[in-house]
């Protein structure tokens, strides 16, 4: 390129950008709004995924969980974690249907739909119970959750649950979701 | 194939469907005893009072009843709905002076003679529950914020804003965390955008169900949102090599948590501190809610406190047990975000009456999670014949249009349907098509995503019904 055309195209490009210049004064690479978040503020947060990341210590096994479970949960969920669909209540079920996903009867429960242990554990320590949410301690919930696994046959009575143990769990429904195929093709014009 | 499949609902949600067509007799009755059966009448003008007084006069038989149900009349009429509040109409608002200027404190509200509210799915916990907007009797495109549809999983929670914080953390270089006045310094956009929940219409599948359109599709509403792009706040915090998903939680007792693909954050995704001029409403997520166009309701976090980004989704509860489409062989679709092109006809629906043969300003909304809106068809024969309707608005990205059709009715049954086509090409199926894609190997499985033609049928006597045809 001779340099004559080159200063040509620099004519070009202040031409084409000095307008840019009357609408904004300055172009910001951060604006340095808010502030660092301090660790003993995330160290409150938690959002467990399948690989466990983020369990807290402590454990729990079915026996405790049973205690648990009747004091905090049974009046919504029932005795026999059949759910109670009352008036004022409505807790799920959380136990059976298992082989039902593909029936004309589908039922959907921890034990039959539920790809991953490590939601359980997340959901009872965020939500529940219900009417007074994140109230339970982690051995609790760690109790709990064990308590409603064993009584769905999905670990031993005396399986303990910790941050080791819990995301190894396999739920039988494991394999049971695939990514959403839409847009449906058939229906373009 | 199967030419009417069988929708398969556990008992949970027949349980469900069930309680729905209660609650939305129980509403119907309740605006019938109020309005002297104005809802018959579809888009005419309610009775006044004086002819409601007249009507409960007429229905007692006896002296004593007259006078009980006059009083009873009287203190009715100095009651006015939600959002109202009453005042004594002059007989001539020409010979008196009217209210002083700002008496009402300084901020207004809707006169008492309009009546419609949301009204609340009766599932047997009243804290995680939802409400439908009114949509038939709505006009123009904007939902009224004080009637855009609900839906808690925890109660309504207060928040403070000052106290509000919102933390953005983890596969970022810096954890930040912004105060509501930190995300106001920000440069905001403003976006018309419709929410839909990906329940809408759930009760609709096999047979029609719900009567109103309220009940069949009143889980959608349009705001205009003001907030901070979260590209903005990406840029912030500086993201970390690998990040490809958020998870965004709430500040309400569910603490509601969803993963969000990081694509769809940086796109278009807006942390909205408004609704239509003014602050976003509790029950929409005040101080802060995450906006996604046109991904499913449950999608958009109210009370939005923390983005946590990661390089896996969390499986959270919301996105595994619930919001999850079961197909027919047992498998379930997951991250099903997108609300596919829909249309429905407002104006006549179901429970309206009309008059008799004549002009009718048939009249819908149409809507799109993928982009603009780009044609509307109306068949009054239940689809055998479509014509372009007028679109009253211009379409944007992501957000409802307001249609249009001029009708003469011959005083003959017929079949009222409206078919949507947005700017990818996509065109809102029949029911039997969506049934037949997604049941293939035998019965329909999902409750959610049904963006079916709705069809209307109005009778000889011009009594509109919710039908499939």
């Amino acid at each position: 390129m001779s340099m004559r055309k080159i200063s040509w195209a620099a004519a070009c490009l202040i031409v084409v950008l000095a307008p840019l210049h009357a609408f904004g004064q300055t172009q910001q690479a951060s604006y340095g709004f808010g502030s660092a978040a301090r660790p003993e503020e995330l160290a409150a947060f938690f959002g467990i995924p399948p690989d466990g990341a983020g369990l807290p210590p402590g454990s729990g096994d079915a026996a405790k969980g049973a205690t648990v479970y009747a004091e905090k949960c049974a009046a919504c969920h029932g005795k026999q974690l059949e759910g109670n669909p009352a008036k004022g209540i409505g807790g799920d079920k959380l136990l059976g249907g298992r082989g039902t996903l593909a029936s004309k009867t589908p039922i959907k429960t921890v034990e039959s739909y539920w790809p991953y242990a490590t939601t359980l554990f997340d959901y009872v320590k965020r939500a529940m119970p219900f009417n007074a949410p994140g109230s339970l301690s982690d051995d609790d919930v760690y109790s709990v959750v064990a308590y409603i696994l064993s009584e769905a046959k999905i670990i031993k009575p005396a399986d303990k649950m910790n941050a080791t143990t819990l995301p190894k769990v396999v739920m039988p429904n494991r394999d049971g979701f695939e990514p959403d195929p839409r847009p449906e093709v058939q229906l373009y014009r | 194939m199967d030419k009417t499949p069988t929708l398969v609902l556990d008992d949970k949600t027949r349980r469900m469907i069930d309680q729905m067509i209660i609650a939305e007799r129980r509403h119907l009755a309740k605006r019938r005893d109020e309005e002297a059966c104005a809802c018959r009448e579809g888009m005419f003008p309610r009775n006044t009072a004086a002819n409601r007084r007249s009507v409960l006069f007429a229905a007692g038989s006896t002296a004593a009843a007259a006078a009980m149900l006059a009083t009873a009349a009287r203190a009715a009429e100095r009651k006015a709905p939600p959002g109202a509040e009453f005042f004594e109409p002059p007989a001539d608002p020409t010979k008196e002076l009217g209210r002083a200027v700002a008496a009402d404190g300084g901020y207004g509200s809707r006169s008492q003679f309009e009546t419609e509210v949301r009204w609340r799915f009766p599932t047997a916990n009243e804290y995680t529950s939802w409400s439908m907007t009114p949509l038939d009797q709505m006009v123009g495109t904007l939902t009224p914020s004080g009637l855009h549809f609900e839906r808690h999983h925890g109660g309504i929670p207060t928040i403070d804003p000052s106290k509000h914080m919102l933390f953005v953390h983890g596969m970022v270089q810096t954890g930040k965390k912004f105060s509501m006045a930190d995300l106001k310094r920000f440069p905001y956009i403003v976006r018309k955008n419709f929410i839909e929940c990906s329940g809408n219409g759930l009760t609709e599948w096999v047979k029609p169900t719900l009567k109103t359109v309220q009940g069949t599709h009143g889980l959608i509403s349009t705001s205009e949102w003001t907030g901070v792009p979260f590209a903005a706040i990406a840029r912030e915090v500086g993201l970390k090599q690998g990040a490809a998903w958020v998870l965004a939680e709430g500040a309400d007792a569910a603490v509601m948590t969803r993963s969000i693909p990081l694509e769809k954050m940086l796109k278009d995704a807006i942390l909205a501190y408004g609704q239509n001029g003014e602050a976003i409403r509790p029950e929409q997520g005040y101080p802060l809610r995450l906006i996604l166009p046109g991904w499913e309701g449950n999608t958009h976090i109210k009370w939005l406190r923390r983005l946590e980004l990661s390089d896996k989704p969390f499986m959270t509860r919301e996105e595994t047990s619930k919001y999850t489409d079961l197909m027919a062989n047992g498998k379930a679709r997951q991250f099903s975000f997108d609300m596919e092109a829909k249309s429905v006809i407002t104006f006549p629906s179901g429970e309206m009456k009309l008059p008799g043969p004549g002009f009718y300003n048939i009249s819908g909304l149409a809507w799109s999670g993928r982009g603009r809106v780009q044609s509307v068809d109306v068949s009054i024969d239940g689809g055998k014949a479509w014509y372009p309707a007028r679109l009253d608005t211009g379409p944007e990205p992501i957000s409802t249009v307001r249609f249009s059709f001029p009708w003469s009715w011959n005083g003959e049954g017929c079949v009222l349907q409206s078919r949507c086509t947005d700017e990818t090409g996509y065109v809102q199926p029949t029911l039997a098509q969506l049934t037949a894609i997604r049941g293939a190997n035998g019965p329909f499985g999902s409750i959610y995503h049904l963006n079916a033609i709705q069809s209307w049928a109005v009778a000889a006597d011009g009594s509109v019904s919710n039908v499939h045809a």
